[in-house]
Formats: C-alpha cells, sequence, structure tokens
C-alpha cells in the first residue's frame, strides 16, 4: 500500500501539521480578540496581549453589559432574529410545498417557479428599494428588516428538493385517508422534515443576527439590531487607528470594550455553530452538487 | 369528481403562493420598475411622475467619470483575484484533507475552519482591524521577529487589494473545501486499487485518478463564479475600506452606495447599480448556460 512507504509518511506528516497550522489560524484571530477582552486596560492598549489575558479582569464586559445602547440593539436583534426566522420558515414552507409538486399536480407551478428565480438574477438595486421602503411607511419598523428577506428563493429552492426526496406513498396514504393539501403538509411533510427545517432556521437566524447594512439604511439609532450597532462603533471608528499611531486616552480605554462588544456579538452564532455544523454539509449538498 | 377534486387543490396550491408572490411583487419586482430613475433627473420632491427624462445621459456619464472607470476595474480586478484564489486553495487543501484518516484530525480542522464563514463581515473586519492596525498583533510580530517596518495593511491602495483577496479567503476556504470533499468521497475507490496495483505512487494517484474524476465540479464551480465576478463583495470592502483606498479599493457596490445614499446623486447611482445589474445577469445567464453543456449541471 502507497501510505506504507517511507516517502508517502514523511509527508503524511507534513500534510497533518499544515493541516493543524491553517486550521488554528482560523481561529487565532479570535483568541488574540477574547485575551485582549479579558485583560486590563494597561497591557491592553500597552499591546501587550497576545493570546492570554494579562491582569485578568471582566471589566470590559461589565462596561459593555451596562451601556444601554448595546443592550437595546441586542434585543433588537434577538426580536428581528425571532420574528425573521418564524416569517421566513412559515413562507419558505408554504411555498415550497406546491412548488416540490409535478407540473401535472401543480399546472402553473413553472410561472411561480420563474417569479422566484428572476429575483435571484436580477434586482431593482439600493435607491429603488430605498423608495419602495420609504411608500410603503416602513421605515424605521421592523418590517424593513424582515419582510424582505423573508422570501428566500435559497431556502425554497434546498426545502422543496428535500419535500420531493420524500416518498409518494406517504402522501397518498395520506390522501386517501381523506386528509386535504394543507393536513398533508402539516402532519405528514413537516414532521418528516424537521432536520432540513431545523438545518434551514439555523441558516436563516445567522443570516439575520449578521444583517448590519438594511438596519443602517432602514432604521435610526434608537432600533438598530446589534450587528449595525457593531458596525458603527467597532468598523467606523476605528480608521483613525489604521492611518496614525494615536494613542489617545479614549483610544486605550476603547480597546477592551470593543474586544468584548466583537465577542459578544459574535457569541449567537458561536453557540449555534455546533448544531449548524452536523447539518450543513448536507444543507449545502441539497443545492450544490447533483447527481 | 376527479376534475373537481384536482381544480380545488389547484386553488389550494395558488393559495399557498399567495403570501411569497406578494412579497417579491413588492420588495423584488416594484423596485424593478424603480429603475426608471436611472433614465430621469430623479428628484425626491417631484417623483416618477415629474421628474424630468434624460434618457442614458447617466449611463454615458459613468464611463465619462474618471472613478466610474476605476471602479469597474476594480471589481474586476478584486473580483478575479478572488476567483482565482478561491478556487484553487480551497481544492488544494480539500486534497491535503482527503489523505488524512484519522477522522477524529479531519473534524477537528473542519470544524476550525468552517467557523469563519459564520461570522458578519462587520465582526470579522473588527478583528481584522484589530490585529492588522499599525500597532496591531501581526505588525507587532513582524517588528520584533523579522525586525521590518510595520506594513499599512489597509491603508495602502496596493497592499490592500491583496489583503482583501487574503482575507476573503481565510474567511472562506474552509466552507468553500465542502463541495470539494463530497466530490472526493465520490471517486471510484477501485480507480486507486488498479493504480496500486499498476504500481503508481500516491501523487500520480492524485494526478490521473483524483484530479480528473472531480474536474466537472471544478469546472462547476468556476463557472458559476465566473457569472458573480461583479460581485466584489460589498460587505466585505464596506467594512475594510477609507478614503485613503478608494483608488484601489472602490467597487461599484461601494460606489453606488457613496453615490447614492451619501451624496445624493440617486438617479447616478441607480444608474451604475442597473448597468451592474444588466452585466451581471448576462454574464450569469451565459455562465449557467456553460455550466449546464460542460458538465451537465442545472440548479432546478
Amino acid at each position: 500500500m502507497y501510505y506504507k512507504s517511507g516517502t508517502y509518511r514523511f509527508f503524511y506528516a507534513l500534510i497533518l501539521a499544515f493541516l493543524a497550522l491553517l486550521s488554528i489560524m482560523c481561529v487565532l484571530p479570535m483568541i488574540h480578540v477574547l485575551a485582549v477582552s479579558l485583560s486590563g486596560q494597561a497591557p491592553a492598549s500597552g499591546n501587550l496581549v497576545t493570546f492570554w489575558p494579562k491582569e485578568f479582569t471582566l471589566d470590559a464586559y461589565r462596561e459593555t453589559i451596562g451601556n444601554d445602547n448595546f443592550i437595546h440593539s441586542f434585543g433588537n436583534s434577538v426580536v428581528r432574529a425571532i420574528v425573521g426566522v418564524s416569517l421566513c420558515m412559515l413562507i419558505t414552507i408554504i411555498s415550497a410545498y406546491p412548488l416540490s409538486k409535478e407540473v401535472r399536480v401543480f399546472r402553473r407551478k413553472n410561472v411561480y417557479m420563474w417569479l422566484l428565480v428572476i429575483t435571484m438574477l436580477f434586482s431593482g438595486g439600493l435607491v429603488p428599494s430605498y423608495i419602495v421602503m420609504q411608500k410603503l411607511h416602513l421605515l424605521n419598523t421592523i418590517w424593513a428588516l424582515v419582510l424582505p428577506s423573508a422570501v428566500s428563493v435559497w431556502n425554497i429552492l434546498l426545502m422543496l428538493n428535500f419535500f420531493r426526496a420524500i416518498p409518494k406513498d406517504l402522501e397518498e396514504a395520506a390522501l386517501i385517508d381523506g386528509a386535504g393539501q394543507i393536513r398533508t403538509l402539516v402532519f405528514v411533510y413537516v414532521p418528516v422534515s424537521l432536520p432540513a427545517i431545523s438545518t434551514l432556521s439555523l441558516f436563516t437566524l445567522v443570516f439575520h443576527w449578521n444583517s448590519w447594512f438594511d438596519g443602517m439604511i432602514y432604521m435610526k439609532d434608537q432600533k438598530w439590531p446589534l450587528a449595525t450597532l457593531l458596525q458603527m462603533i467597532i468598523v467606523q471608528v476605528d480608521f483613525s487607528k489604521l492611518v496614525t499611531n494615536m494613542r489617545d486616552l479614549a483610544d486605550i480605554s476603547d480597546r477592551t470594550v470593543k474586544a468584548s462588544q466583537i465577542l459578544i456579538g459574535a457569541f449567537p452564532v458561536l453557540i449555534v455553530y455546533p448544531f449548524l455544523q452536523r447539518y450543513f454539509v448536507k444543507g449545502v449538498m441539497i443545492g450544490a452538487v447533483k447527481e | 369528481m376527479e376534475k373537481k377534486r384536482s381544480s380545488k387543490t389547484q386553488l389550494i396550491f395558488h393559495t399557498m403562493m399567495i403570501p411569497a408572490v406578494v412579497l417579491i411583487v413588492l420588495f423584488s419586482y416594484l423596485p424593478m420598475l424603480g429603475l426608471v430613475m436611472a433614465f430621469q433627473d430623479y428628484k425626491p420632491w417631484l417623483g416618477f411622475t415629474q421628474s424630468e427624462w434624460v434618457g442614458l445621459k447617466h449611463f454615458k456619464y459613468i464611463f465619462e467619470r474618471d472613478d466610474g472607470i476605476q471602479v469597474i476595474m476594480n471589481t474586476f480586478i478584486i473580483s478575479g483575484m478572488k476567483i482565482i484564489a478561491q478556487n484553487s486553495f480551497p481544492l488544494f487543501f480539500a486534497l491535503l484533507l482527503n489523505e488524512v484518516r484519522k477522522m477524529a484530525f479531519k473534524r477537528f480542522v473542519q470544524t476550525l475552519v468552517y467557523l469563519p464563514h459564520f461570522l458578519s463581515w462587520v465582526i470579522f473586519s473588527g478583528i481584522l482591524i484589530d490585529i492588522l492596525s499599525v500597532n496591531g498583533l501581526v505588525n507587532q510580530f513582524l517588528v520584533q521577529v523579522f525586525h521590518m517596518k510595520p506594513i499599512p495593511f489597509f491603508s495602502d491602495g496596493t497592499t490592500y487589494r491583496y489583503m482583501v483577496v487574503a482575507t476573503d479567503v481565510w474567511k472562506e476556504f474552509g466552507f468553500a473545501t465542502i463541495v470539494y470533499l463530497a466530490a472526493l468521497s465520490g471517486v471510484n475507490p477501485d480507480l486507486y486499487e488498479a493504480a496500486e496495483i499498476d504500481g503508481a505512487a500516491r501523487l500520480k494517484q492524485t494526478w490521473h485518478i483524483t484530479l480528473p474524476a472531480i474536474m466537472p465540479v471544478v469546472i462547476v464551480l468556476l463557472t458559476l463564479s465566473l457569472g458573480n465576478i461583479l460581485n466584489a463583495n460589498f460587505d466585505q470592502i464596506f467594512n475594510t475600506y477609507s478614503p485613503l483606498v478608494y483608488d484601489k479599493g472602490d467597487i461599484i457596490d461601494t460606489f453606488v452606495y457613496r453615490v447614492a445614499l451619501i451624496s445624493g446623486e440617486f438617479s447616478f447611482g441607480t444608474a451604475i447599480g442597473m448597468f451592474k445589474s444588466v452585466v451581471g445577469l448576462v454574464l450569469i445567464v451565459t455562465c449557467y448556460r456553460l455550466a449546464y453543456k460542460l458538465a451537465n449541471y442545472r440548479i432546478f
């Protein structure tokens, strides 16, 4: 066998080392930020912290959690995520069901299919979307954040592929027993598809939690979701630091706090990640490669 | 009876489609109608009906302005480099990962490399700005260990372009390997066994069996990413650029945002956006056709 040869063993060891190095590099920056967030202000601003906290303290987290704006935005994001995910999943399921039928069963299916796919290929762009939002009086309401993404064509495609793979016998049995289409969907299709539904829900959840641009253009600061607030306080302000060696006081006290804000902002994603990981390989595959 | 039942079913199906249709009409198709403003001098207080029609003035203006041509060039350059990097590195990584026989190690690597994909660009650039700033972790390392001058990663145009590609690879390469790994697991093991008997070394097996076997997948991914060449990633650029790097790093999407929402040139901004959408549409349709022809790929 090839893997018994000496040369291969040498290269195998090399490969393992390389892979380990790369994977650690993917999380090292986060570990650094974690270390900074847990350090005292002096070592953090003096750039003395690498991957282990110095002068361990939770002050930064205390300050972040004590910040009303931050907590308020966190709440906005939670509401947005709950409403957004429920709405999106509801629409995904009820539109994927008829679309999973064959043309013989649902005659106008392809019309709807094209209506949906066209929105994936072409869009009106920034200004017209903003004007529509304005004319509908949705600016500065949660609906501006959840309605446009409620129809996710990608989710619908994945869901209908999953529905298609469900054995026809199940559906026929339900229909013969006198259940209507809606009952068949609710009591046969949905329970059978729970793995797919939970995967797509998690993906949608991450999408909503991470979305910041819509919050920035459609909402006023009191209603910003957390991602938008973070964009403002972490990214926009921080460019001064890239250019000069500015080390004023504000900058110094900021660094640990910003690190803690970054981590709290990423926290929900890190929590759902293990669950997500269990499914997403499958989820990605349904749409990506078909035999 | 059969006929009646069927038409009732049709009605139920149509009803189920109503919410989705209403929403896409409002939030996708209405904005498309709004594109008429690209042919007007749109003034918010005049609206679509009263604003003056100017024909293709704004479209011509894109190519008369220096920054208009510049952002189109930047988009192609940044996106082109990303396409090359994002189609070669994940493939290389997947080939190496495929060699690993210890499942626990493989899963450990996968867990770590997929993670950055799920963080938003806001969070990710918050981290990047911290570690790549002039006195950040990376520069500190370069200065202390290699006695180099600190590199202005995000404030010099040329460096910025490479950084955009490098950080994009850093965030997304793991996730991009998933498709390749799946393709690799589909390669017929008999082929390797036969090659083994013929005395082919592992590298030769990779070259003559593995690569040809997954070529269709590579071609599909490459063509599909070519279709998206005008999307150089707004989220990433917007969260990492600054006026210092506008000349080399500004892309169509960020330009549209600044022109339309910051400077208030609504019609001009919409015209560039529309230019991008139309060219993008042609590219995507062409590339999907190509992917279908080359590798029999369809999305539905």
